[in-house]
């Protein structure tokens, strides 16, 4: 098994997301520079937090351009599995591999703190390890990170059960009090149709270790290794 | 040669006409234009030191971790295993008032730079922020900006903003303050330097292209401000944390592979300081080519290219045969380089534009020998201070009423609006969160722990600046103690009006003694630092604010404190010099509208020991806090949990007013388990200090009690809201 982090020009969580991956998780991890088009090693692809290009534009929307980019799309087409935290997952807005696009947060500023999402749908790569309707504590940091989609992509989006964590309070209710960024539908996270690249908002490599104040992230990779180990 | 209209030429120089003559002495004739500007912002107070440095030098810079004191970018203490902590404190006031988002980011962005100049990855920010009352918009649109300017900066370049202070005071208004802290970490082999090594070795410029923003943007930072401060705004410089990312990435992976021999950033006065600075560290000389410097604008003079302070600029001496791989490194992230020049052994800072010379001065009348003052000073103490009772402050207004004020006050409130705007988790070290007390940061692949506080109170050092600052360094040594730290080195920001008069060069001498004297004490180097005078508008000085930013470590997560209640039951000490006063107290200030009294001579033996014991007793501190603005009452909310708050029995000696919000230098509040009581108390017997037994840990609730009759009782959750939202309800309107 062997994991790739991109590294694109201004990405600053890719050393974290590679430290919990590589030294937490103990999968052998590399980064992947943003130039690079050869993915065919990994069994896994993360596009990580950061500013991409300074996020200059709009987030995400420079690093789609990235040659790298093009590679991630025939990868993602041929079943591999991507995730893209933050501004990954901004990124994978952009280049269309998911559905939506991000807004200003709604307060206008920059949000970084400890929230709850409930998780919902399990029957995914990324939360095979994960009970029914849990809900994990995970950092968000961002100030683009306002969901939001045409009302028939969100019903596309919720009638193939592809929303797949919401923002939630701590046990597991969901309303516009706990909704820290404006998202439609407290929507945290997102997969694609076929079910291998998830879109989160949260960093779940800031929650995989103890003395950081919650291991709850540490189930989103768990369920990858999980499920990479019985497709095998 | 020679100037017509020599006064005013002078007078836009910010340069006396005795600097002038000096000028012409040492050249041996008539500066040119593009000469007396480099004079002018070499020789300003912001980049020469000229008022400050005779004092400075009272300050203790030596020690057994110190690897590098001051004069280089930044200050390098060893904390073991083979690791470094490289830190420094600067402000960026003056621009933070004219333009308050750019003027903060740049900020961040200058102290960044000089950290990874040293060779050290930035690992931590912090931020001792000054405002005006919130009360008034104009300061609202400036703490607005400022807090949105550090995190546009700092979260984007991915370094965690990991505390600070943010404070309110009307003295700040036309003068606020923004101090930064940067501490990066490297191996102790790995730190660079900023010192030309190698005659004939070749320069370079990387970066970001220059433009005309921030020409004079030095001698700016060393006048005071009048009305026709709309016109300053094209001296500020505009940032881009995206060119500073890839720099840092660039920088520390080219020093890492060797190709760098010496390296410094252009900050304040550009080109010009960090060629002049190159040179003379190493005792060398240094030629340089503005026609090959890149420029974002067209038809630049030498003059302008010299002093432009655009960002994101770095000048790097490349090892000598090297100079491929350096400029195939910067390449890879995408950034300019140009050879601008080589260093030489002719002592001399040599500027060419093609052919010809445009500036030829000796390095050292630039730096050692530039201009050095004596400048007299006033004693202020007597006329400031005068002796109060503090039984003529109580029993005016109810314990609800003052609880409620003190928790509705900016200055008081929780700070959620601005740290939760900053990314402070980004790196994945951070352990203790922004908004209590010191930070605490991991170091990976070690046992260590690094913790880090900036302090100030301008109060006590506007009524006593000896004793005054003294006390800011007792308290910051108490905010590392308090989370099991050993401080091991400080840096300072020495805030103050304009040090041509009297009364103000009063105030900084006396801190900067008191600063030393209390350093000295506790056997803390400083390692570097920064003095922002001039802080003046309209002949209104701010409060003198020298801000001490503290260094400790911890070995072993086991050895942390933190300072959150943890079990209901638990029993609440007061620890240490319990001897609270209203003089300089936040309570005064705010209930009586005076800045008043005698400040107490700072106890340092008393500090010292309750820095000891916490540290010896780790194993028997569930919680630990220091006492400082705002008293006991304002110290107790660190603690709070949103399941745990407390019940307080005031002891009869005090009132409850001088109980809860009087102030006094060495004092901490510390929460046990009650199973620990004995042996608390003997240890706290053995170090022979005193202590007091103050209350307990209980749900959901505050109540405090006198007497056996209750004299405030709160619900947490409608005590915590209002805590919460003291700054949001002035700012989310």
């Amino acid at each position: 098994m062997k994991f790739g982090v991109v590294v694109f020009p201004g990405s600053n969580c890719d050393y974290d997301t590679y430290h919990v991956l590589n030294n937490v998780m103990g999968v052998p991890t590399s980064f992947i520079w943003h130039k690079d088009t050869v993915l065919s090693d990994y069994d896994l692809i993360v596009l990580p937090g950061g500013f991409s290009y300074g996020d200059y534009l709009r987030s995400g929307a420079i690093a789609r351009f990235s040659p790298v980019m093009n590679a991630v799309k025939e990868y993602s087409e041929k079943g591999g599995l991507v995730l893209g935290i933050c501004n990954g997952f901004q990124v994978l807005l952009e280049s269309g591999l998911l559905k939506g696009a991000m807004l200003r947060n709604r307060n206008l500023h920059f949000i970084c703190k400890h929230v709850y999402i409930k998780v919902r749908n399990i029957n995914t790569p990324f939360t095979n390890a994960l009970k029914e309707g849990q809900v994990l504590r995970i950092p968000i940091a961002h100030a683009d990170g306002n969901y939001f989609a045409s009302e028939e992509d969100l019903k596309n989006i919720g009638a193939n059960n592809q929303i797949v964590f919401q923002y939630s309070d701590n046990n597991g209710k969901i309303n516009d009090s706990v909704n820290p960024n404006g998202s439609l539908l407290n929507i945290a996270a997102i997969i694609n149709e076929n079910g291998n690249v998830l879109g989160m908002m949260p960093h779940p490599e800031r929650a995989s270790e103890k003395i950081l104040g919650s291991t709850d992230g540490k189930y989103i990779f768990k369920s990858i290794i999980n499920y990479l180990k019985n497709r095998r | 040669m020679g100037f017509e209209n020599l006064d005013k030429i002078l007078e836009e120089h910010n340069l006396t006409k005795s600097e002038y003559e000096r000028i012409v002495e040492i050249l041996g004739r008539e500066p040119n234009i593009t000469e007396l500007g480099v004079f002018s912002v070499m020789w300003s107070e912001h980049c020469s030191y000229k008022s400050s440095r005779i004092h400075l030098k009272k300050l203790p810079t030596k020690g057994k971790r110190v690897v590098q004191g001051p004069g280089e970018n930044a200050g390098v203490v060893d904390i073991g295993d083979g690791y470094v902590a490289v830190f420094k404190i600067e402000s960026h006031n003056h621009p933070s008032f004219i333009e308050p988002y750019q003027g903060a980011a740049t900020g961040v962005g200058g102290i960044l730079r000089d950290i990874f100049t040293m060779g050290a990855r930035p690992v931590a920010v912090m931020d001792s922020l000054r405002f005006g009352s919130l009360e008034k918009p104009l300061n609202r649109q400036i703490f607005k900006g400022v807090v949105a300017g550090i995190s546009g900066y700092g979260n984007s370049v991915g370094v965690p903003t990991v505390g600070g202070e943010t404070c309110f005071d009307d003295s700040f208004t036309y003068n606020p303050l923004v101090n930064v802290f940067c501490l990066g970490i490297t191996k102790k082999d790995k730190v660079f330097y900023a010192r030309a090594k190698h005659v004939g070795a070749k320069v370079f410029y990387a970066g970001a292209k220059t433009g005309r923003d921030g020409i004079h943007g030095a001698t700016m930072a060393s006048a005071e401000f009048d009305d026709s401060l709309e016109e300053k705004r094209p001296n500020v410089q505009v940032g881009d944390p995206f060119k500073e990312k890839l720099l840092i990435e660039a920088c520390l992976e080219a020093m890492d592979k060797g190709v760098v021999s010496s390296i410094q950033d252009m900050g304040a006065a550009g080109l010009t300081s960090s060629s002049v600075e190159m040179a003379d560290r190493g005792g060398k000389g240094i030629e340089i080519d503005v026609s090959k410097v890149p420029q974002r604008e067209e038809g630049m003079t030498p003059y302008e290219i010299l002093l432009s302070e655009s960002q994101e600029r770095m000048l790097i001496v490349a090892e000598p045969g090297r100079e491929n791989e350096l400029k195939k490194i910067f390449n890879k992230w995408d950034l300019d380089i140009v050879e601008i020049g080589q260093i030489t052994d002719s002592g001399k800072f040599v500027v060419r534009e093609k052919e010809k010379i445009v500036a030829e001065i000796p390095v050292s009348s630039l730096t050692s020998s530039a201009p050095k003052y004596d400048r007299p000073y006033l004693n202020i103490v007597k006329s400031r201070e005068k002796e109060i009772d503090n039984n003529d402050y109580i029993g005016k207004f109810s314990i609800e009423k003052i609880i409620n004020g003190f928790l509705d006050d900016p200055n008081i409130g929780k700070k959620n609006w601005v740290f939760e705007q900053y990314d402070h988790m980004v790196q994945t070290n951070t352990v203790v969160y922004p908004g209590r007390g010191a930070a605490v940061i991991r170091i990976k692949g070690t046992d260590k722990f690094l913790t880090m506080t900036v302090d100030g109170n301008p109060d006590y050092v506007y009524l006593n600046p000896y004793e005054g600052t003294k006390r800011i360094v007792a308290e910051s040594y108490l905010n590392i103690s308090v989370t099991g730290a050993e401080p091991v080195g400080a840096t300072n920001c020495l805030n103050f009006g304009n040090p041509e008069k009297p009364e103000i060069m009063g105030e900084f001498k006396y801190a900067v003694e008191g600063m030393g004297d209390a350093s000295k004490f506790f056997e803390i180097p400083i390692t570097g630092g920064n003095v922002s005078f001039y802080n003046e508008t309209n002949g209104a000085a701010i409060k003198p604010t020298p801000v001490y930013g503290l260094v400790g470590i911890v070995e072993g997560e086991d050895n942390i404190i933190t300072s959150n209640f943890k079990d209901e039951g638990d029993l609440i000490y007061l620890v240490g010099n319990l001897k609270p006063d209203f003089s300089g107290s936040f309570y005064l200030k705010k209930y009586y509208k005076r800045v008043e009294g005698v400040l107490k001579k700072t106890p340092l033996e008393i500090v010292k020991k309750v820095g000891t014991f916490l540290r010896e007793n780790v194993k028997l501190i569930k919680a630990a806090n220091d006492v400082s603005q705002g008293g006991v009452f304002v110290s107790l909310l660190d603690f709070i949990t949103d399941r745990f708050g407390y019940f307080l029995q005031i002891p009869e000696v005090f009132s409850p007013e001088l109980f809860l919000f009087g102030e006094t230098a060495g004092m901490v509040i510390v929460s046990i388990s009650s199973e620990n009581q004995y042996n608390f108390e003997k240890k706290l017997r053995e170090f022979s200090l005193d202590f007091r037994k103050i209350g307990a840990v209980v749900s959901e609730s505050i109540k405090i009690e006198m007497l056996n009759k209750i004299i405030y009782v709160s619900s947490l959750k409608s005590f915590i809201k209002r805590y919460e939202n003291a700054i949001p309800k002035r700012m989310e309107v």
